[in-house]
């Protein structure tokens, strides 16, 4: 048996370390993965204007900087019982595919490519026949024509001559699980550099109607205040043609990878038959006028006997049995209360990148050892994200999710069981980008057509200080299903917990040792070389880990740290 | 300023391929030397120079890749590196910084665990007195250090943050967290966190924003790399060329003030018109950056661009000092909104005055209406 600590995880949003123990043959037996970071912005936002709230959240996280905007300023439109504008509605849908877009094809391009893509080797490949390659999965292939390759191939070239790899230095390259051909890597290497302009096109789209991505700044509580954006054709088309622009990429470059990616990747072990916890939950999504895009749901035991169900919201709880908090009861959100409570690291010797046995810090597994709490819904830990909302819909039948995956299936000669894996997460974020890219549009044309009879974009409220109010936000991000929970008194919130996707995926252990999914993926994974766990990031990365985001709540009791008093 | 000197010095760093200059970079990717020019010139106009610094500034340019540069997350959002990685098309921006040695970002960089640990220690040492660090995100410190642990021995990030100033040419705090605390030093702030500022005694130049503009991130570096010293600071050690004006001044709303034209709630027919957006709470009079002149992606939009007030994200404790974000500032606040000690006297004068108008214009806009 050895132990082995991978930190920092890098690629990822936050702070996220990894610890495995591994038997003779390398197979993990035992998986701990926990945050090192912590930042309570739940306790900063009480006692505040409900109105500020919004803008507050919104900095948990800079990536989805538009999912925890809205889900401030919804929980407090749900609280107050204010029903926004339909053409506020539009927009925040709007706003919405964007971000997905964004992310989407940034996660898998600048943060989980580099898992798939041996860059290094890409400079063996032949362009010619990188080109005939890129042809077998797409009729267009975007950036793909021998002069384009020849052209990546130089740049790579005069970047690997500096003998500084700067970014790229030290990582897994040669790695053995690599898999792609040489000029399989340079197609993708391609795409990763036609990404690095998309997804600023894809930010402008943000931007738009939300004055600036990341931490877009148009929405307030009953509405949304670019009504100018909104009222000006100019803009309109802006929108539309960028979005196409966007919608091009996906397509011609995201969508053509991932199944390219799949073919060769369906027999490497470290990406498949990964399922992760077997609970999935998402909500409803993408408000297109008269419906919704996705439908919302709970999948348990999808492995053993599949049952579909609606989202209980009072069957949500956290717990902090394994981590760094006083109390470690199961809580509703709109109960959470906790303290901080740090008890550190333990002294071991674990191997380090030259396989020698040195003297690190470990998690106390028995104890305290993640920042992330542990949500679950009737006790029992899901797995949200991409991969929930595809199979939740699929059970559904929605006919535009079940018409995507059975083509996927059936081009890329798999089964459905074989999307529960890492090639699953990663093939579902895609399927969700593209189906928001064929959809959303449907939004743009509500708007316009609502406007012409209705050009409101705000409802007027009260904040009355006598009543006290709860509510919440229940949506999905990026990474899957997000809930805000609020209560509101004497004119102030008095308690605040945001639910968020990394902290269902990324929960350390509760108090009946059910691991969180994260955890629960790498079970079993045989790891070829020790001293680079490249299959233990791959899977990781998989879920694209939203660290900071799942890092929060403490309520301040005594703690009289604060050196920033409010002024005055 | 010895430009010359300042470019012997650049030239004497260990270049990181002496084939491949940045201008043959450009060469390969459709730039003219034309463009070149052009582009040098911009970036003389947005530091505040005159055109005749261009061909110094582009010859700077050409040497920026030998500068090798670590960026340091800390508790943050890593809004601020999203933000650089939106810097700008034509690609000019984003090749400065792929052509800048960037030997350490967790968010871009291929190695983890302990191969990033020890490119992190390799960078630092190799490159000690030489490198510029940018440092995304408020530190916890002192007593409750443990917040924030990174790498197989649990590393604070107040060491690692240390240690990485020690041995910096230049430090640079990007961003409101780490230039001022941001939001998770707002009060009561639980995890003690503080701005890079006061964890080290060398010289920090803040560049504040949640995020700041790609534009104001990257027009340090430039600065830096053409003068290799710390660019005009303002009182709160802002670089004056980005965050000498208020935004109120440039604001292209300042006609409605001046007209007493306000949009009084969001959706309203003053909305619609573009109105001015203090009596919703506009922090515009109070907060000195350049978003009113450069926006923000590309020059598609900004805040009150989108019918949103400002709410004064460059300014020290905003988060604390400007709320409620939707309702104008009282007046007694303004004691402690000051940019310039030099002209603090002046400068509450002029706030106070500016607040007079308002309260002013505001009648008069009241009377107007009903
Ligand atoms: S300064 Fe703003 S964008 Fe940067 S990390 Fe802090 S909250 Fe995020
Ligand atoms: S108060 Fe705000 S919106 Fe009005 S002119 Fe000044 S900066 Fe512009």
């Amino acid at each position: 048996m050895q132990k082995i600590v991978v930190d920092p995880i890098t690629r990822i949003e936050g702070h996220l370390r990894v610890e495995v123990v591994v038997d003779d043959n390398n197979v993990v037996k035992e998986a701990y993965t926990g945050s090192t970071l912590w930042r309570g912005i739940e306790t900063i936002v009480k006692n505040r204007d409900p109105r500020d709230v919004g803008f507050m959240t919104q900095r948990i996280c800079g990536v989805c900087t538009y999912s925890h905007y809205r889900a401030g300023i919804e929980a407090v439109e749900n609280a107050l019982g204010i029903i926004p504008p339909k053409n506020a509605k539009l927009v925040r849908t709007l706003m919405n595919a964007a971000l997905y877009l964004h992310d989407h094809c940034v996660h898998f391009y600048q943060l989980h490519g580099l898992d798939f893509v041996d860059v290094v080797s890409a400079l063996s490949a032949d362009v010619k026949k990188a080109e005939e390659e890129a042809l077998k999965w797409c009729d267009k292939p975007l950036a793909c024509g021998v002069g384009d390759l020849q052209a990546v191939k130089e740049k790579l070239k005069n970047f690997v001559d500096k003998g500084d790899l700067g970014p790229f230095a030290n990582a897994y390259w040669g790695h053995k699980t690599y898999r792609f051909s040489p000029e399989q890597n340079l197609i993708a290497l391609s795409h990763y550099l036609e990404c690095l302009k998309i997804q600023r096109t894809a930010a402008q789209l943000t931007a738009i109607f939300g004055a600036k991505q990341p931490h877009p700044q148009s929405l307030t509580v009953g509405g949304v205040t670019c009504v100018m954006d909104i009222l000006d054709p100019s803009r309109i088309g802006e929108f539309k043609t960028k979005f196409l622009e966007v919608s091009d990429f996906v397509h011609r470059a995201y969508l053509a990878d991932i199944k390219m990616a799949a073919s060769v990747y369906k027999n490497e072990a470290s990406v498949m038959n990964d399922i992760g916890v077997d609970n999935f939950m998402c909500a409803k999504e993408f408000y297109l006028g008269d419906e919704y895009l996705f439908e919302g749901g709970v999948l348990l035991n999808v492995l053993s006997n599949p049952t579909l169900s609606e989202i209980d919201e009072s069957a949500i709880t956290e717990e902090a049995t394994h981590s760094w908090y006083k109390n470690d009861a199961a809580l509703h959100p709109y109960d959470g209360e906790q303290e901080p409570h740090y008890t550190g690291f333990k002294d071991e010797k674990t191997l380090d990148e030259n396989a020698k046995l040195v003297d690190t810090k470990v998690f106390d597994t028995e104890g305290k050892y993640s920042w992330i709490k542990a949500p679950r819904y009737k006790g029992l830990p899901v797995q949200v994200g991409p991969i929930a909302t595809i199979l939740i819909n699929y059970f559904k039948k929605n006919p535009i999710v079940v018409k995507e995956v059975d083509a996927l299936l059936k081009e890329l000669n798999i089964e459905l069981k074989d999307l529960l894996s890492t090639l699953g997460r990663t093939a579902a974020r895609m399927i969700e980008a593209k189906i928001v890219s064929e959809n959303a549009l449907k939004a743009l044309d509500s708007l316009v057509e609502n406007l012409k009879v209705d050009d409101s974009t705000c409802a007027a409220y009260v904040i009355d200080k006598n009543k006290e109010y709860k509510g919440r936000f229940i949506g999905n991000a990026p990474r899957g299903m997000l809930s805000h929970w609020v209560r509101i008194k004497d004119g102030v919130v008095s308690n605040y917990q945001a639910v968020v996707p990394s902290t269902w995926n990324a929960s350390p252990k509760d108090a009946k040792k059910q691991m969180g999914s994260y955890e629960a993926c790498i079970i079993g994974l045989k790891i070829a070389d020790l001293t680079k766990p490249l299959e233990i990031i791959r899977k990781i990365h998989s879920y694209d880990p939203c660290i900071a985001c799942a890092v929060h709540v403490f309520d301040k009791k005594g703690n009289e740290l604060g050196r920033y008093k409010v002024g005055v | 300023m010895d430009f010359s000197a300042r470019l012997k010095e650049l030239e004497s760093f260990e270049r990181k391929d002496n084939k491949a200059s940045l201008s043959s970079m450009l060469k390969q990717n459709g730039f003219t030397r034309r463009d070149f020019l052009k582009y040098s010139s911009a970036m003389a106009a947005m530091l505040g120079l005159s055109s005749t610094f261009a061909p110094t500034i582009a010859k700077a340019i050409e040497l920026a890749d030998r500068l090798p540069v670590i960026w340091l997350h800390m508790a943050e959002c890593t809004g601020c590196s999203e933000s650089l990685l939106r810097s700008d098309a034509p690609t000019i921006d984003s090749l400065i910084f792929d052509y800048i040695n960037l030997e350490y970002h967790e968010t871009i960089m291929a190695a983890s665990g302990f191969q990033a640990e020890s490119n992190l220690e390799n960078a630092m040492k190799k490159h000690k007195g030489k490198y510029i660090l940018m440092v995304e995100g408020a530190i916890p410190a002192g007593q409750s250090s443990f917040y924030l642990t990174l790498g197989a021995h649990a590393k604070k990030g107040e060491e690692i943050a240390k240690q990485a100033c020690n041995n910096a040419a230049a430090i640079f705090a990007i961003g409101a967290c780490s230039s001022f605390g941001g939001i998770q030093a707002a009060a009561p702030n639980p995890t003690n966190a503080m701005p890079l500022s006061k964890i080290t005694n060398k010289a920090v130049i803040n560049v504040p924003g949640c995020p700041p503009s790609e534009k104001n991130i990257v027009g340090n570096v430039l600065h830096y790399v053409l003068y290799g010293t710390l660019p005009a600071l303002d009182n709160y050690n802002r670089p004056k060329w980005a965050y000498e004006n208020r935004i109120h001044d440039l604001c292209e709303r300042r006609g409605h003030f001046d007209a007493g034209e306000f949009v009084q709630s969001f959706g309203d027919e003053g909305a619609k018109k573009g109105y001015c957006l203090y009596k919703v709470g506009c922090k515009g009079p109070y907060t000195f950056n350049n978003c009113s002149k450069l926006r923000f992606n590309q020059h598609t939009n900004w805040p009150i661009g989108a019918g949103h007030g400002c709410i004064g994200c460059s300014e020290p404790d905003f988060w604390d000092n400007m709320g409620p974000f939707e309702e104008p500032l009282k007046s007694h606040l303004f004691k402690s909104i000051s940019a310039d000690a030099t002209s603090d006297k002046i400068g509450i004068g002029v706030l106070t005055l500016t607040g007079l108008t308002i309260a002013a214009h505001a009648v008069i806009s009241s009377v107007k209406k009903d």
